[in-house]
């Protein structure tokens, strides 16, 4: 088979954002929380927010997610019927949002998942939260996603309070997937893990984004996983933005002091 | 297909007193298709800056680098990511992965990314591993556990796994036995012949005279001191 012959995906096209976010606040107080966040986010492709603790980057990410309510700006999000401000929703719209367009992956699974409920129920359990009825078809979608995610069909009827942390954690990307979101949030996915085990995470996350064609919006400490996860990056400080770009323009020539601060902290293995 | 003009770049330490080193002055640069230009210059001219700057992951404080018709000096990151996939490859000299994933997995990734079906990216993957001689018994490891030598072969079929029309070698046959380093120049050559546009970094004298048409020294691009 020649190399020209092979069949390629058509070329990307100009399209809309999935998510225009401008002027973005939020006050504690008088802390600020984060403030002046804009930026857009294209279909397909992954931002990660770095910064010290209390740089406001989960603040950030809770008034993206619908978590928090932010005191100013917007977030709009690209709807199946077009653009829509979810600031300004009304909660019950926005709720179905979460459990649809948008899945929220926790640094800590046990705040993801239903530790009491079996591996298969919490899969199975937001399939039937939009809809889904038939036992049948809703067991054979989370072994197929518990497939995914690298764990065995024997385990389906266990509960997460037996898995390892890694597992826990795959569980909870299968219980947020399954649904078919279009936008992840994810807050320190690989955080308390075992180095190896962030490795497998990491790849089944590229592999996700990739085969899935989802956008995701990353929060973590960690350089080293935004230089593998993120087509992007945005540098967080004291609540503001202090520098966004490519990810690997960002690590290998940034331009803040901030940035280049935190870039030259790193501890090289 | 590559056209720089008229590029400058600084760098501003602003932990050490905000010092701004200018690093480059006014070069100028242009590789047509079919062509191999070699970048030479002593040992931190700014060769590999210059190259840096093409691929996007180093900012130009003036000027422009067109690379298929985007400015990368002045284009959105979404535009360089989309040029990244389909029209300009890197072989750097630093094979950054996910640690643990097999190394047939790693050189089919471009061609995963660019929506080609499994089979296909990994039948390619696993011709080009060949040719570089990494035996197959390998392919199933991650090359995080190879020598530096096989970093390098497994860093070239992943750069080469697709036909990109723009391509960026830094040190591409260093580290690599003679007769490894033969399938290299190859690959090189057949790039040229399908239309590649490359930009190359080669310390191997031989290997610059079989494969580059010019050569540009990056002297010519460093800063006059002031006076």
């Amino acid at each position: 088979m020649g190399v020209m012959d092979m069949k390629l995906a058509p070329p990307d096209q100009a399209e809309a954002p999935l998510l225009s976010v401008r002027d973005l606040g939020k006050m504690y107080g008088e802390r600020i929380g984060c403030a002046d966040v804009s930026f857009d986010l294209y279909p397909g492709e992954v931002l990660g927010i770095v910064g010290e603790s209390g740089s406001g980057k989960s603040t950030l990410l809770s008034c993206l997610a619908g978590h928090l309510q932010p005191d100013q700006g917007q977030v709009v999000f690209q709807t199946a019927t077009g653009p829509r401000d979810t600031v300004t929703m009304a909660e019950a719209e926005r709720r179905r949002m979460a459990r649809t367009d948008w899945a929220f992956v926790h640094q800590n699974p046990r705040d993801g998942l239903r530790m009491g409920v079996s591996a298969g129920g919490n899969v199975g359990e937001r399939l039937m939260a939009i809809g889904a009825r038939h036992y049948g078809d809703i067991r054979a979608q989370a072994i197929d996603w518990l497939g995914r995610v690298e764990i065995r069909p024997d385990r389906i009827d266990d509960r997460p309070r037996a898995f390892s942390g890694g597992m826990q954690q795959r569980l909870q990307i299968a219980r947020n997937l399954v649904t078919g979101p279009k936008l992840v949030f994810m807050d320190e996915p690989t955080g308390g893990l075992d180095v190896s085990v962030q490795a497998r995470l990491l790849d089944l996350l590229r592999g996700l984004v990739r085969e899935m064609g989802l956008s995701a919006i990353i929060v973590t400490h960690d350089l080293a996983v935004v230089r593998l996860l993120a087509d992007r990056l945005m540098v967080m400080k004291d609540g503001h933005v202090v520098e966004q770009g490519l990810t690997d323009q960002v690590l290998d020539d940034p331009q803040h002091a901030y940035t280049q601060l935190l870039v030259s902290s790193v501890l090289q293995v | 297909m590559i056209e720089i003009r008229d590029l400058s770049k600084n760098f501003v330490l602003h932990n050490q007193g905000s010092a701004m080193i200018p690093v480059m002055e006014h070069a100028n640069l242009h590789v047509g298709a079919g062509e191999c230009v070699g970048l030479i210059g002593a040992s931190g001219a700014g060769k590999s800056t210059l190259m840096r700057m093409v691929w996007g992951n180093y900012l130009a404080a003036s000027g422009a680098i067109l690379v298929g018709g985007l400015d990368v000096a002045r284009a959105e990151p979404r535009q360089i990511i989309a040029l990244r996939r389909r029209t300009l490859g890197y072989v750097s000299q630093f094979l950054r992965v996910v640690p643990r994933v097999p190394t047939l997995q790693v050189v089919a990734e471009p061609l995963l990314n660019l929506g080609l079906p499994a089979y296909q990216a990994q039948a390619r993957a696993a011709d080009l591993l060949a040719r570089l001689n990494i035996p197959e018994r390998l392919w199933s490891l991650s090359p995080t556990t190879f020598s530096g030598g096989e970093q390098q072969r497994v860093n070239i079929a992943r750069g080469f796994a697709h036909p990109y029309p723009a391509l960026l070698l830094d040190e591409p046959t260093a580290s690599l036995d003679a007769a490894t380093r033969e399938v290299v120049l190859h690959l090189i050559l057949e790039a040229k012949a399908r239309g590649a546009a490359i930009l190359g970094i080669f310390h191997d004298e031989a290997a610059r005279a079989a494969v580059c048409d010019r050569l540009v020294d990056v002297r010519a691009f460093t800063p006059k001191v002031a006076a």
